[in-house]
């Protein structure tokens, strides 16, 4: 009975704790969930003509902030090809602070999971979309608004679990 | 030859001192990277907000210490909206409505923050009870102690020394 106190609080601690060990610090929730996909207006990696958040709308689909010099890029990258193959998901390459001839090597060598490819150069539309390390993915809905954001690499249980659930009900 | 080598050291320490002086002081370094120039009053609250933002790829650092590419972004973004002659609220909601609430060192005091806010308080209310309770027990006790006079002056006179 004279430790039912001190246990108690043990007890408590112990279990804050090892929720707080299985948390990601990084995984910091955007403001933007919720809200329409930020405006920006940036030439495509195929042909330079402007692509803009309006040509974002009509259908879901996942808009991915990625770059040859990204390592957790890479490690996604399979899953991406998967998912545009197997799934037929629409996924909207932003390439983000990087330079046409080093990603068109990267796709050359790596794969092709992209409908478009926007070109990011400056970050700017990363700056507007909250981007603070790549990859980055969002989920927008049919309407352009953003409903999941994926920080860090997807990975297949994400997608699972969390997006292609989302993609039904709103698509 | 002594008085000598005293001006000697004297004027060495004051020369590195004049030249580290003018050397790039790290704050400088980081504004060489954006263009225009700032007032020193533009110039304070630049210092003051960028020491108020984190470096959302460094976590644990405000952008006016950090390197990373997208510290320099974020102050490249303060320094041409404070030229732009926008006021440090409009600045700082620019980058809460993209990064959030966590973007800034200084949270703000609503109802998701309050735990962090008014935790502390209430430790230091549970310390104080808990204090207060412990306090009263012993008090307690050490009235409960009787002394049974008669026994202890038996005792005493007992083992006294003859």
């Amino acid at each position: 009975m004279r430790y039912a106190i001190p246990g108690v609080v043990l007890v408590g601690l112990i279990v804050l704790f090892s929720v707080g060990l299985y948390l990601n610090p990084r995984e910091v929730p955007s403001p933007l969930i919720g809200k329409p996909a930020p405006a920006f207006s940036l030439p495509l990696l195929a042909d330079g003509t402007t692509y803009t958040a309006q040509d974002l709308k009509g259908r879901p689909l996942l808009v991915n902030f990625f770059a040859s010099w990204c390592v957790g890029c890479q490690v996604e990258h399979p899953l991406l090809l998967r998912l545009a193959q197997r799934d037929g998901v629409e996924i909207v390459g932003m390439d983000y602070k990087d330079t046409p001839a080093d990603i068109n090597d990267y796709l050359k060598r790596h794969g092709d999971p992209y409908r478009r490819v926007v070109e990011d150069a400056q970050g700017t539309a990363g700056l507007d979309w909250g981007v603070y390390g790549v990859p980055e993915t969002f989920v927008l809905d049919a309407g352009g608004t953003i409903v999941y954001k994926q920080i860090g690499p997807m990975t297949e249980q994400v997608w699972q679990e969390k997006i292609r659930p989302l993609l039904k009900e709103r698509g | 030859m002594m008085k000598q080598s005293l001006v000697l050291i004297l004027a060495l320490w004051l020369g590195t001192g004049a030249a580290l002086a003018a050397g790039p002081q790290p704050e400088d370094s980081f504004a060489a990277d954006v263009q225009g120039s700032l007032n020193p009053a533009q110039e304070a609250r630049y210092q003051a907000l960028t020491r108020e933002l984190r470096c959302m790829v460094c976590m644990n650092e405000s952008i006016a210490d950090s390197t990373a590419a997208l510290a320099n972004d974020m102050r490249m973004q303060v320094r041409k909206q404070i030229i732009a002659g926008r006021s440090d609220a409009q600045i700082l909601k620019y980058l809460t409505d993209r990064y959030g609430d966590f973007v800034l060192y200084n949270p703000p005091f609503k109802r998701l923050t309050l735990l962090l806010w008014l935790g502390p308080l209430l430790l230091v209310l549970l310390a104080l009870a808990l204090a207060l309770a412990f306090v009263r027990r012993s008090h307690r006790r050490s009235k409960a102690v009787t002394v049974n006079e008669q026994a202890l002056k038996q005792l005493l006179d007992e083992n006294r020394p003859s």
